[in-house]
């Protein structure tokens, strides 16, 4: 017998206007997977991954995490959306870690982990202060627990932002271009990071432009292109013998690398 | 080749060295200053000679137990209207922003409607309220009356004057809360909800904390038009400070001293509060920017040596 997957994405559309975000996209993430989205900028993943947080509204289709419908539920065999507290709960079981880190500035770097875990998730303060040291070690921050976010580099930052998502113990984590916002000499710290992270059994789905990443760390590549998925499976086979616009979409991200380190 | 340690000084001479310029002489800047001294000079000299001023009626009036009762008045009226009118701003500009539209449009009615008419109107209109609702209901609408009261005895110009001016604070501050919550990052808003806090977690947790740099300056200064706006109630007969000033002249016609009596506190009491909000501002900045300010001068200094 087959094993539900732990996320499900139903034939998903999303339109801006006239533009299709998302033209009908099917994907099934197993649990313990790590997923690496790649494609040209607009090809909807980062649309994609914000829809499956429900940041984003998405016209139809539908997306499950563990079997359960995210933000709609059956009321006498009516589909409905969900209460915003429902909503919120489900949105707790998965974490998000965004391109511009989007760390609270009102609080420390410790106060980032433990607020959420605090005020979300109700635990008692001296286990969030626990839990939020522990992760901090993990991503190698020890030492500025009580730093403000403004002090940190890019990099620290988002490797606090990573620990801030770790620390709700999600069931799925999402990571939406974590390294496009930074300087070129931190981008290989919160790389690392991600690597440890996923070697902890985490389900990721990484929307990345870091194409070396995804062969290394990613189960499985998706590459999508004007809102749809055109093609996925395993690094090895996706990257060693690549259709011809995988071929031409690769080619175009090593001359943008190529161009950035000239300069 | 000489290997210098971080930040020492390296005492060469040189040429055209720098630190050895004076100032330059500024013509033009020290005969503005004298024109300026001499005519704030008259102008004082002026006020003090001039007997209509009538300093010693100043004095004797200054701290006289009527001016300082309405003095009073005015202070308990400002804390509590603009306390009042704070949680009012709070309330309205939630119900702005909420997704649901029959909120969103009794707020834009209100503030549509408290914004256009004067205060002045207002304070009338609720210091005779008794005239449309002569007694104030508890109950069941179209079914039984549970409490009721004489509305003379509920609304009296104390009252009247709370609720005014506490209406009127509260549709400015709901504004200035506003412009403040559309100055947070809407990245803050996305990582909130995707951590999972509630709307209302996210309010008061995440985006207010972060406005509140952005609301002081002007929320300053709808403190002090409250202050100067609390003077009005005395068309409703309550004694404020203006109004205290007022029956005294009204007594004894010594006008432009006793206005100068109220205007000396005026400027005492909106002095303090200016300093207090300086003080304030310098306090949030410092515990939250004092690092960006460091970042900016290190970017500039970088981009300086490049």
């Amino acid at each position: 017998m087959n094993e539900t997957p732990l996320l499900q994405v139903r034939s998903v559309t999303k339109r801006y206007g006239d533009t299709v975000a998302l033209g009908g996209v099917n994907l099934e993430v197993e649990a313990g997977e790590v997923v690496a989205i790649i494609g040209p900028s607009g090809s909807g993943k980062s649309t994609l991954i914000r829809c499956i947080h429900m940041l984003e509204p998405f016209d139809s289709g539908s997306i499950s995490l563990g079997g359960e419908q995210l933000g709609f539920g059956r009321v006498r065999n009516t589909l409905q959306p969900l209460k915003e507290s429902a909503v919120a709960a489900q949105r707790a079981r998965m974490g998000m870690v965004f391109q511009q880190f989007n760390l609270f500035p009102q609080m420390s770097v410790l106060g980032n982990i433990t607020h959420p875990l605090t005020h979300v998730k109700k635990v008692p303060n001296a286990d969030a202060v626990s839990e939020a040291t522990r992760l901090l070690g993990l991503v190698g921050l020890s030492e500025k627990a009580d730093s403000y976010p403004r002090k940190l580099s890019g990099g620290q930052q988002q490797r606090v932002a990573i620990a801030r998502a770790l620390a709700m113990q999600p069931q799925l984590l999402l990571f939406d271009e974590p390294t496009s916002a930074l300087d070129p000499e931190t981008v290989g710290e919160v790389l690392q990071v991600m690597r440890q992270v996923s070697q902890l059994g985490t389900t990721m789905i990484v929307v990345t432009h870091e194409i070396a990443f995804a062969r290394d760390v990613a189960d499985r590549i998706v590459f999508m292109e004007a809102g749809r998925i055109l093609e996925q499976g395993p690094p090895a086979q996706m990257l060693g013998s690549p259709s011809p616009r995988l071929a031409a979409f690769l080619r175009r991200e090593a001359d943008a690398e190529a161009h950035a380190q000239g300069n | 080749m000489n290997v210098k340690t971080e930040g020492s000084v390296d005492s060469e001479a040189v040429a055209d060295d720098v630190a050895t310029a004076r100032p330059r002489m500024r013509a033009a800047r020290l005969l503005l200053q004298a024109v300026i001294l001499a005519v704030s000079a008259s102008v004082l000299w002026w006020m003090i000679t001039n007997p209509r001023f009538e300093w010693p009626v100043v004095g004797e009036y200054l701290f006289s137990e009527a001016i300082l009762r309405g003095i009073q008045t005015t202070l308990f009226l400002t804390v509590t209207c603009f306390v009042v009118g704070g949680l009012g701003g709070i309330l309205i500009v939630a119900m702005r922003t909420s997704p649901f539209t029959p909120l969103r449009i009794i707020a834009d009615a209100y503030l549509w409607i408290v914004r256009s008419v004067p205060m002045l109107v207002q304070l009338i209109f609720w210091f005779n309220f008794a005239y449309l609702v002569p007694r104030i209901v508890v109950g069941v609408p179209f079914g039984p009356e549970l409490f009721s009261w004489d509305t003379n005895a509920v609304v009296t110009s104390m009252v009247a004057g709370i609720i005014g001016l506490s209406i009127h604070d509260s549709a400015y501050m709901a504004e200035i809360f506003r412009s403040g919550l559309t100055s947070v990052d809407s990245g803050q808003k996305d990582a909130a909800r995707a951590l999972g806090y509630r709307a209302s977690q996210i309010f008061f947790f995440i985006s207010m904390p972060q406005a509140v740099r952005v609301i002081i300056p002007p929320a300053a200064s709808q403190l002090i038009s409250l202050m100067k706006g609390t003077s009005l109630v005395s068309v409703i007969g309550m004694t404020d400070l203006l109004h205290a000033a007022q029956i005294v002249y009204g007594q004894t016609y010594q006008v432009v001293p006793l206005l100068l009596v109220a205007t000396i506190w005026y400027l005492v009491l909106v002095g303090a509060l200016t300093l207090f909000q300086r003080w304030l501002e310098a306090r949030l900045n410092s515990a939250y920017d004092r690092s960006v300010v460091e970042r900016k001068r290190v970017s500039r200094a970088e981009s300086r040596n490049a």
